[in-house]
């Protein structure tokens, strides 16, 4: 059950094999069975069984949608209406929602029943989910190893078969990496696609929401549900929403697929490099022809991300003053001690640095030499990529540069954690469209465990109806999506 | 006095709350006096997840602003967040405009002393305003209200062009006018729609170079403007001449004590780290919109008043004072309009009988008991002599006790129609003649002055009625023969 497809979950809900509130049910028992993996903060059991019985009754009306009886998850930086939502952090353990996110209210209206929310990187700040005030979620593959973050609930949800799909958020590459550590496929829409109105800010230019589920088909059929332009969100675009199942299975032959040479080099582990090589002949099978490329700015993605994101994350931290919400420290004696002691207290280690780098960074006498050169850099990686898009049709590359590693094994140093986010960050940058895709098993040394490797397509704007034929394409080549780690067949 | 060796510079920055129904950047509506916290949606408390949406509303009407400054709008302007912590700016910032404000260089010409001067301003930029903290009776803790936090304000910066608290109070009193004129403030300083924060300085005579500037922040009346620009003109004067100096710093008046104090020093001040907000897009303005605008903008103050001294012919006083509002000016051009009676007539009653009763009651000329169409009926019976301009001021009296009769109602039922029967004035004069044989015999041997007294005695007997020219022309007549 946990194992199939939405499509084939929707034609068993409609020819009565299996009702809503019963498929509701085994993942409600099949989440309290895998507790130990702490996929979930929050699980709304009663809210779920009531949602399916609706889903239900609107299924056997005949106006459902592919998603209607579907249970899905959160991840926990979705607000959710009268559900606790933590974002990860102590500072919103006790703030229960008051509205619903707009990519809430849409999966809603299609009819999914939400199980519960995600574990995640306390304010998506994480390659690891290790920075969850909950404690890590654990890789269903190992779990002496990350399952990646910041959305590494909401991958452990989907590939340990805890949800049939769930949302994730992606400002630098929080969906794709987990994904690719977990073995599951996510997408990072364009940058305006989703809403984020509900969606608790990190870094507003850079922000995304997106699908994370089994495969292609059934990231497609999400991301319909989750598309289009909300007047809530003013960076979100007024652009057609296109059927995204439509075009699955669409010829690949003479797709122009290029591959820079600055991702492929240095730094990349060699079983990596092995199956992502094995990954590309496959597409050269089905057709498509292999470019390589050259985009110099890709190296000066993280540091002008790390700037970017922290600027933009000091100042949407600052609401979270113990004023009106969250955490509040005790007994504060006047208003100085009521802030420092109340996010001193509520925020972890990471999210403080980042706060801090970025309250640095936009200070007077700093903004022009960090900043504002950021932004100009910035700029220079978008047309890298524009000029990279007119000369390829995607461009392809790891999601990682090795195997999920081990817990704790790069908590010390936050350079090296940075790190790990090397080939997604760009693409945030620029607002492109990136899909992860599992493509292959891989254990990077004698001994260790094979692990998923995530490969990754890159579009131009709007281009994920793209994305989704050319990773729908390889998955019916090859079954590397259709793996579940041992345990949890 | 020492002053006379002193220069003084200021500049103001004013606060309009711009009269839209909702708020910049939410739905919640900008209704003054609600109970507190009643009127702050989720946008408005900052609450996790919620996103700004600009209302086109505040947009339009900073455009309108600009063009009535003969100002530069920016084709491209961009929000900027301005951080600080305090506990009524729920986000910990603060949404404005810095780097790009939408409105860019303009003008304001004030009138002092006869004298007209151009004011430059600087900028106009959109910001949203903060909540209210509240001291009081909260037991040692602060209250919050949210109401007002995210109302629209247009921030109107002059150049520090002014060089006395009377042109800054000229400048603040121009620009109220102009604001409520083009209908986008609505002027109500009490619910803080016009707020002024001052920048003085002072400077040697001659010396190019400004002064150590003070601030002085959140002044709500154009008489506290007056004196607390005063006031801190002195201090500085006082401050330099003891063997001091300025330091640059904001000061808070305290119109109770009458005095300003530091609220905070240069180094004190935050460091706000303004940034682009990335939640909302740059504001683009084209020329059509601009042309739109143009095109509806109403009449201006200035305008107004030259059109009212040439196509009227009414003098700069009168022109000046009917179109410091726009709906003064309104209700004389429909006195005239209705009443078809010499214009100059038509101010001398708005401005004086009307006005005068207007203050008396403190009330708005959109308030008065008189309609502009009662005033023109009154009027026109002056012009057509069926009531002598005295006889008027009674009629116009009983008008505003009772608004629902009219001017020819109030003539019939009390009798006042003027007299023109010459036979019945005839008969008054040679009564009157008669009876006052020694004044006749001083005005036959040259003391003009008499026939005054003669007028007046006429005029007791009719009771005012008969027309006073027709009265002259027959007793010269009387008294020569």
């Amino acid at each position: 059950m946990h194992n199939k497809t939405i499509k084939e979950l929707a034609d068993g809900l409609r020819s009565s094999e299996f009702s809503s509130v019963e498929l509701t049910q085994y993942f409600l028992t099949r989440i309290q069975q895998h507790q130990h993996l702490n996929a979930y903060i929050t699980v709304t059991e009663d809210l779920a069984l009531q949602a399916a019985q609706v889903a239900d009754e609107r299924i056997a009306s005949g106006n459902a949608t592919l998603l209607t009886g579907i249970p899905i998850a959160q991840k926990d930086i979705f607000c959710t209406l009268g559900v606790k939502t933590s974002c990860g952090s102590k500072m919103l353990d006790n703030f229960i929602a008051p509205y619903n996110a707009t990519v809430v209210e849409k999966l809603n209206h299609a009819g999914a029943v939400m199980l519960g929310k995600l574990n995640m990187d306390e304010f998506a700040m994480g390659s690891s989910n290790e920075n969850s005030y909950y404690g890590v979620a654990k890789n269903p593959w190992n779990t002496t190893a990350v399952p990646g973050g910041s959305s590494g609930g909401s991958a452990v949800a989907v590939a340990a078969g805890l949800a049939v799909c769930a949302t994730g958020t992606d400002t630098g590459g929080s969906i794709r990496q987990p994904a690719a550590f977990c073995g599951i496929t996510g997408l990072k829409p364009t940058y305006g696609r989703v809403s984020r109105y509900g969606m608790i800010a990190y870094a507003s230019s850079l922000d995304q929401g997106g699908p994370m589920t089994r495969s292609a088909e059934d990231a497609a059929i999400m991301l319909q549900a989750m598309a289009g332009f909300d007047e809530k969100d003013s960076t979100s675009v007024d652009h057609p929403v296109p059927d995204y199942s439509q075009g699955l299975n669409s010829s690949l032959v003479g797709l122009k697929i290029g591959l820079p040479t600055e991702f492929f080099g240095e730094g990349l582990s060699r079983n990596i490099a092995t199956a992502l090589d094995i990954a590309i002949k496959e597409y050269q099978c089905l057709g498509a022809e292999i470019i390589n490329i050259s985009m110099p700015t890709l190296t000066l993605a993280i540091p002008t991300y790390y700037v970017i994101a922290s600027a933009e994350c000091s100042s949407n931290l600052s609401r979270f003053d113990g004023v009106r919400f969250g955490y509040r420290c005790e007994n504060p004696v006047d208003l100085a001690d009521l802030y420092t002691r109340s996010r001193g207290e509520g925020f972890g280690r990471e999210v403080k640095r980042r706060i801090l780098m970025g309250t640095y960074a936009l200070s007077a006498g700093y903004y022009d030499a960090y900043y504002l050169k950021a932004q100009k850099i910035r700029r220079l990686i978008s047309d890298d990529f524009k000029n990279a898009l007119s000369q390829v049709d995607v461009i392809m590359s790891p999601v990682t540069p090795t195997n999920a590693f081990g817990l704790g094994e790069k908590t010390a140093d936050p350079v090296q954690m940075y790190l790990e986010d090397l080939y997604t960050i760009a693409i945030n940058l620029a607002g492109l469209p990136a899909i992860s895709i599992p493509a292959g098993l891989s254990a990077d040394g004698e001994g260790s465990t094979p692990m998923p490797v995530g490969l990754q397509i890159i579009g131009n704007y709007f281009a994920e109806a793209k994305l989704l034929n050319i990773a729908h394409c390889y998955q019916q080549v090859t079954d590397w999506h259709r793996h579940m780690p041992n345990g949890f067949e | 006095m020492h002053t006379n060796q002193w220069e003084v510079v200021i500049g103001l920055e004013i606060h309009t709350q711009l009269a839209t129904k909702s708020k910049i950047f939410s739905g919640a509506s900008t209704e003054y006096g609600a109970e507190p916290n009643t009127q702050a949606c989720a946008v408005d408390l900052g609450f996790p997840g919620v996103l700004p949406v600009l209302n086109k509303e505040a947009v339009h009407k900073a455009v309108i602003f600009g063009m009535a400054i003969e100002a530069q709008i920016a084709p491209y302007s961009v929000f900027a967040r301005k951080n600080y912590f305090y506990p009524d700016l729920p986000k910990g910032y603060q949404i404005s405009q810095m780097d790009l404000p939408i409105v860019g260089v303009g003008h304001l010409d004030i009138e002092v002393d006869g004298e007209t001067k151009r004011i430059g301003i600087t900028r106009a930029h959109l910001e949203e305003d903060a909540g209210k903290s509240l001291h009081e009776n909260f037991h040692g803790l602060s209250g919050i209200d949210l109401n007002r936090a995210g109302t629209p304000l247009l921030e109107i910066v002059s150049e520090p062009d002014m060089r006395s608290a009377k042109e800054a109070v000229a400048y603040m009193r121009k620009l109220h006018e102009l604001v409520r004129y083009l209908e986008i403030c609505d002027g109500n300083m009490q619910e803080g729609s016009f707020r002024c924060d001052a920048n003085v300085s002072v400077r040697p005579k001659g010396q190019q170079a400004f002064g150590i500037r003070a601030e002085i922040k959140n002044i709500n009346s154009f008489k506290f403007v007056e004196k607390a620009i005063n006031h801190e003109i002195e201090r500085q004067i006082e401050l330099i001449e003891s063997g001091g100096s300025v330091v640059q710093e904001t000061r808070l008046y305290d119109s109770v004590k009458d005095e300003t104090r530091s609220m905070r020093s240069k180094e004190e001040a935050n460091d706000y780290r303004y940034f682009p907000d990335p939640d909302l897009l740059p504001v683009e303005i084209d020329e059509a919109f601009k042309a739109q605008v143009k095109a509806a903008l109403p009449e201006l103050p200035e305008a107004k008043k030259q059109r009212f001294k040439t196509y009227y012919q009414l003098d700069n006083e009168s022109a000046s004072m009917l179109t410091s509002s726009r709906a003064l000016a309104d209700y004389f051009e429909a006195v005239v309009k209705t009443s078809a009676c010499e214009a100059k007539l038509c101010a001398n009653w708005i401005t004086g009988d009307l006005s005068a009763a207007l203050n008396k009651a403190d009330l708005d000329i959109s308030e008065s008991p008189v309609k502009a169409t009662q005033l023109a009926d009154l009027l026109v019976r002056i012009s057509d002599n069926t009531i002598s301009g005295k006889i008027a001021k009674k009629v116009f009296d009983t008008l505003w006790q009772q608004p629902n009769s009219s001017a020819d109602d109030i003539i019939d039922a009390e009798g006042l129609k003027q007299i023109t029967d010459t036979g019945a004035i005839e008969a008054i004069i040679d009564k009157i003649i008669a009876a006052n044989l020694g004044q006749v015999e001083q005005y036959l041997s040259g003391k003009d002055k008499v026939f005054g007294f003669f007028v007046g005695q006429v005029m007791k007997e009719m009771q005012g009625k008969a027309n006073p020219a027709e009265v002259n022309k027959m007793l010269l007549a009387k008294l020569k023969n």
